[in-house]
């Protein structure tokens, strides 16, 4: 309900005109997902300087958070984001197919690294010295393990820890029957369903239940160090998705806006060095090589796969999380 | 016009029916016909399939018997709090009185956060209960619990003012007539409290069947088990299925819509009958 009212304020300023400090100073609207908040807050700060540095411009940038599909639905339905970062492709994709021309349909292409300028994965987190003995995929199919992961179906992260789980079946047994199997096995083994990624963290860390979190690797570092090492522990599986959390500009509200040099600005910045260390400060995968090869210890080195290989989200949004696909008929009995 | 008014002292009928008209329209007519205009946008199979779906049913199943549960409960021990309330006097009686209310006024996200702590395996209460092998959290009962919280007031609110008024007169005559505490109470009392209960159960039902944020903490909302209809309709939402979601939601409407209708010339038979 919060976060509806968030979103309803969020609307509300985006339509007033509100009073420019300096002739020229400017505001854009940034479009993001949950978990981002923290990093957008420092980004902006990090942008306003270098936008003032180069042109001598105010810039003063909104945000807008909450789940990335109620955003890409706020964005359709008239809230006038300049940006929107959003946690995968499919949610951009929807924009520009219903949002009236928002933004061209090979949005994907404007920016290095298929728009995306920072990566996660997803990682299993377990309780301190790991009782289950959990290092793998195959151990939560297990019985008696219980996992703790979002419904597919609303959450964006939830998505990318189901095509995981099910990336890794078929590269271990080669034919989709297997793979069914497998999910549906993991997926009987989860006690309770959450709605987003958040409320699976508390499920997992503050209720006590379940055995291993799918959790995305910065809110898994994060929940281990906001809560005291010593609860939790990390283990990275040997195979997991490569989650592009994906950025675009919104041409047509930034055009509207006179925005559209500063917002192209804002998301390009994103790849620059000073941006891309302030994405490893907070647990995501940098785009940058040498930043990543800087902080290579840092990040566990896995096998990661691609949406692409399992065809593009469009294409696994309706084979596995449509009425009726593969992860309905898990519980359709 | 003339034929419908009333005799009274008070101009003005013609622009407060105006007014009256408008305002609904505003607030509920023209929202609720959007639902029914997107709907529009489906053939009759398509909506028959999306809304008879085993997932759907099994929703409605869950929404609508918690609901009634909750409900019923709430009438029962709904009737026992307001009679406290109102026939005895006794310390900190205000401050329950106060406390009914709280349900309203507490964002149901808040309440559904707090319950969840309290019913969940490792809970302050779901401890006790899980070596039993009851599981409250995360099931239909742990659904119904939220929504007994969120209808509470409902029927106290309603019952109250009704009890205030009571003659107690009646209730001396009856006992002084011979009749046992047990005829006083159902031939007397409870007849002239039947149509503010009704009333009282009507709206707290209502209020149960579309709660989300309470509910979808302590549901643990697993498909065909504990998952609400409010949630497919989000679930839907979140394919971008607006079709799919506003064909569920106009269903929902229908059934709350002639439950509510039907609860009200329940009402007003019985109001009549009681009269003559």
């Amino acid at each position: 309900m919060n976060k509806f009212i968030v979103g309803i304020v969020a609307a509300l300023m985006a339509l007033l005109p509100l009073p420019t400090r300096a002739a020229d100073a400017i505001q854009i609207l940034n479009v993001s997902y949950d978990p981002t908040r923290e990093f957008y807050e420092k980004y902006n700060i990090l942008f306003a300087n270098f936008w003032r540095g180069k042109t001598g411009q105010e810039v003063t940038v909104r945000q807008s958070h909450s789940g990335s599909g109620k955003q890409a639905r706020s964005v359709i339905e008239g809230l006038r984001a300049d940006v929107v970062t959003l946690a995968l492709a499919y949610d951009v994709d929807a924009i520009a197919q219903r949002g009236r021309r928002l933004l061209p349909l090979d949005w994907q292409q404007k920016l290095p690294n298929n728009s995306a300028p920072y990566t996660s994965t997803i990682v299993f987190l377990v309780r301190k010295g790991n009782p289950k003995q959990i290092t793998d995929w195959d151990d939560l199919v297990r019985d008696g393990v219980a996992v703790i992961t979002p419904n597919p179906k609303i959450s964006g992260g939830a998505r990318w820890s189901y095509m995981a789980a099910w990336g890794y079946a078929l590269t271990k047994y080669g034919n989709e029957e297997k793979a069914r199997e497998f999910v549906t096995t993991l997926y009987k083994n989860v006690p309770v369903l959450d709605t987003g990624a958040r409320a699976s963290t508390t499920t997992f860390v503050q209720r006590g239940i379940g055995d291993v979190l799918l959790a995305w690797e910065n809110e898994a570092y994060l929940a281990e160090s906001e809560f005291g090492k010593g609860k939790f522990d990390i283990i990275i599986p040997s195979l997991s998705m490569l989650a592009e959390p994906t950025v675009a500009v919104v041409e047509k509200n930034a055009v509207k806006h006179g925005a559209q040099d500063v917002a192209r600005a804002y998301l390009e910045h994103l790849y620059s060095k000073e941006a891309q260390e302030l994405v490893v400060s907070f647990y995501y995968r940098p785009s940058d090589p040498e930043i990543a090869a800087k902080y290579s210890e840092r990040f566990a080195r896995l096998k990661l796969l691609r949406i692409d290989e399992f065809g593009g989200w469009k294409e696994a949004q309706k084979k596995h999380f449509d009425d009726d696909g593969v992860f309905d008929q898990i519980y359709a009995q | 016009m003339r034929k419908f008014r009333e005799p009274s002292v008070l101009p003005g009928f013609g622009i407060t029916l105006g007014i009256t008209l408008t305002y609904l329209a505003l607030i509920v007519l023209i929202p609720l016909s959007g639902l029914f205009i997107t709907t529009a946008g489906v053939s009759f199979d398509e909506f028959w399939k999306t809304v008879t779906s085993a997932r759907v049913i099994s929703a409605y199943r869950v929404s609508f018997g918690a609901s009634f549960a909750a409900a019923f409960i709430n009438v029962f021990f709904g009737l026992i709090v307001t009679w406290v309330l109102v026939r005895y006097k006794f310390p900190g009686k205000r401050i329950m009185d106060a406390m009914v209310d709280l349900p309203f006024a507490l964002p149901t996200a808040v309440a559904g956060i707090a319950l969840t702590a309290l019913y969940a395996p490792q809970g302050w209460i779901g401890r006790y209960f899980e070596p039993l092998g009851v599981k409250i959290a995360f099931t239909p009962f742990g659904i119904t619990i939220a929504l007994v919280f969120v209808g509470l007031p409902f029927v106290v609110r309603t019952v109250q003012p009704v009890l205030e008024d009571m003659n107690r007169e009646y209730e001396e005559a009856a006992v002084s007539l011979g009749a046992t505490r047990w005829q006083t109470f159902f031939y007397v009392i409870l007849p002239e409290l039947t149509p503010a209960l009704m009333t009282g159960f009507a709206m707290a039902l209502a209020r149960a069947l579309g709660e989300y944020g309470s509910v979808i903490f302590i549901a643990g909302n697993m498909p065909g088990v504990s998952e609400i209809v409010p949630l497919i309709i989000i679930t839907k939402l979140e394919q971008f299925d607006y079709t799919g979601a506003t064909s569920i939601a106009v269903v929902m409407l229908m059934a709350s819509f002639v439950m509510l209708f039907a609860i009200n010339l329940l009402q007003t038979w019985s109001r009549k009958r009681r009269d003559e």
